[in-house]
């Protein structure tokens, strides 16, 4: 028997495998698919103080290996999640972590202490990295003075598992990281998508309606890799790694490189059953490495 | 409506033009295909194309019961509905089915409703002129192309109903968009149901607007899951935006911002 619990901060995961907001909805959407009580947890869709119709369509385009999405935060808002997905999904067999987005100090704080008056929601995932939306997102997410700002502010108001989710698109991550440990975070996840662009040559004219969008899926994977490597390195608090995770065996580098739970994304969209499968390939990849427990990888890279 | 991913073994591959290709598909493991409705649709996995990294979002051309096939018509119009287009008799696709709401029925028994398709939008209305039929009502078929070899199972929808044809450039049917057809001034229905390309089936709206008929369309915006999770097939519609692929692909056009 192999042990696949890990522990985020005071967030307990029956094992590493969550599943990356933005890409899961809120878990319902693939209940027809998998049993939800088989993932380490879940992290529902970036949740703003105030609903929010997102951008214009349209907000996709296909990349080589990958995709673009300018969806801007779309959602109802947190008084809606409150009250209407709360109640559906607070007793869930697994972690369900709430994704927090704003566009000022102020607004995340709101949602973070409307959130920890949830009992069954033991994290939040602090959203710094969108880089969606005009306001805030990833501007709360590329200095490191910013950073401070705000994982300081919603620390004070949060007193359950802090994750703050960090951004590719800085020139060095362990900075911001290191910024983020400094105010309390418990855990850091990495990276967001990276901000990428798509033309239609004939036409000449962008693919999204915002110019610019995210770029996630495996066409990423190589740098979350290497940005999951270089933050293991820089901090002391557990990492949960995503970027272009497709299959089990990319779980497992980013387990190698150093997150303690790794998160899937895009994948989601190819296989709605594959964050089950992902769980259960680490499982099988460590009885055939001969491990008694999922922690003997973790950060087990050998140079 | 339960949502699966099946593994589906093509059991035919039939040319339909030179861009365009019938598949047909049956469960590998032997099951009976669960039940769909017209309107609906199915998300392929694309295996062994790079540049074709989402599934890609096909409408449910017809469901043949007697031999629990499903039937899927793909258009040739990038790399992965070229590679889907090439599968051979005993290749396996991977789908996610059904997906999306279909097309709503007439509750009242009798109606006399038109079917408006154009290019290879045309692909629902087979399965649903058959289940209209089937009900009792009088199902017409309106279907519109560039030119004659753009029309698209002519046969079958001849098989089940009367057929209208319209081609740009004359070459079957009377010439120009299904808007101008003649049968609309001289029949008059009780509902039209319309899939094709935007600006057809917004002009269609319009006119399903201008004499008060009930109007359902199939919107076909880019997707990425086709269940609701992704939100990027967006429509902005009386409700603000919602997801194509779980909200739709059927709206009535009241309900859109056209």
């Amino acid at each position: 028997m192999v042990k696949l619990n890990v522990n985020i901060g005071n967030l307990k995961l029956k094992n590493p495998v969550m599943t990356a907001s933005g890409t899961f909805g809120y878990g319902t959407e693939y209940s027809d698919f998998i049993d939800l009580s088989k993932l380490g947890g879940i992290i529902v869709k970036g949740t703003t103080l105030a609903p929010r119709q997102g951008n214009p369509y349209p907000r996709m385009a296909e990349t080589p290996s990958g995709m673009l999405n300018a969806v801007g935060l779309q959602n109802k808002g947190v008084d809606h999640f409150v009250e209407k997905i709360y109640p559906q999904i607070k007793d869930l067999d697994t972690a369900v972590v709430v994704n927090v987005s704003g566009s000022t100090i102020e607004d995340y704080v709101a949602v973070a202490e409307k959130i920890n008056a949830l009992d069954n929601i033991p994290a939040i995932e602090l959203n710094i990295s969108c880089p969606n939306v005009k306001e805030g997102g990833m501007a709360f997410g590329t200095s490191p003075r910013s950073v401070e700002n705000v994982v300081k502010a919603v620390r004070q108001a949060y007193n359950k598992t802090l994750i703050v989710k960090l951004s590719p698109n800085v020139t060095d991550i362990t900075e911001i990281a290191r910024a983020a440990e400094a105010e309390g975070a418990d855990s850091l996840s990495l990276i967001n998508t990276m901000l990428g662009m798509a033309i239609d040559a004939e036409r000449r004219r962008p693919l999204l309606s915002t110019v610019t969008g995210g770029l996630s899926g495996a066409c990423v994977k190589p740098v979350a890799l290497r940005m999951v490597w270089q933050v293991s390195k820089s901090v002391k608090v557990p990492l949960i790694g995503l970027g272009g995770i497709m299959n089990a065996t990319d779980a497992v580098e980013f387990l190698l490189a150093g997150a303690s739970a790794v998160q899937i994304g895009t994948a989601n969209f190819i296989d709605p059953q594959i964050s089950v499968k992902v769980a259960e390939g680490i499982e099988e990849y460590l009885v055939r490495q001969g491990c008694h427990s999922v922690q003997e990888i973790i950060g087990g890279l050998i140079l | 409506m339960k949502k699966a991913v099946i593994d589906m073994s093509v059991t035919a591959n039939l040319s339909v033009n030179n861009r365009c290709v019938l598949l047909k598909l049956t469960p590998a493991d032997g099951s009976i295909l669960p039940e769909c409705k017209p309107g609906q649709f199915v998300e392929m996995l694309v295996e062994g194309e790079p540049k074709a990294f989402l599934r890609r979002p096909i409408s449910i051309n017809y469901v043949d019961k007697d031999n629990n096939e499903l039937w899927l018509l793909i258009q040739m119009v990038g790399a992965g509905t070229n590679k889907l287009s090439k599968a051979a008799v005993g290749d396996i696709i991977n789908i996610i089915y059904p997906l999306g709401n279909g097309f709503t029925m007439p509750l009242e028994p009798n109606k006399k409703v038109l079917l408006v398709g154009g290019g290879v939008g045309v692909a629902p209305l087979l399965m649903l002129g058959d289940e209209l039929k089937k009900a009792g009502h009088t199902p017409i078929f309106l279907l519109g192309a560039r030119t004659k070899t753009d029309l698209l199972l002519l046969d079958q929808f001849n098989s089940i109903s009367t057929t209208y044809v319209t081609t740009e450039d004359a070459s079957e049917g009377e010439k120009g968009f299904v808007t101008q057809h003649s049968v609309l001034q001289k029949e008059s229905f009780d509902f039209i149901y319309c899939c094709g390309p935007g600006p057809m089936m917004k002009a269609v709206a319009q006119y399903a607007s201008k004499v008060a008929i009930e109007c359902e369309v199939s919107l076909e915006n880019k997707m990425a899951c086709g269940i609701g999770a992704c939100l990027c097939c967006v429509e902005n519609t009386t409700k603000g935006n919602v997801c194509v692929c779980k909200e739709g692909p059927v709206f009535n056009i009241k309900k859109l911002q056209w």
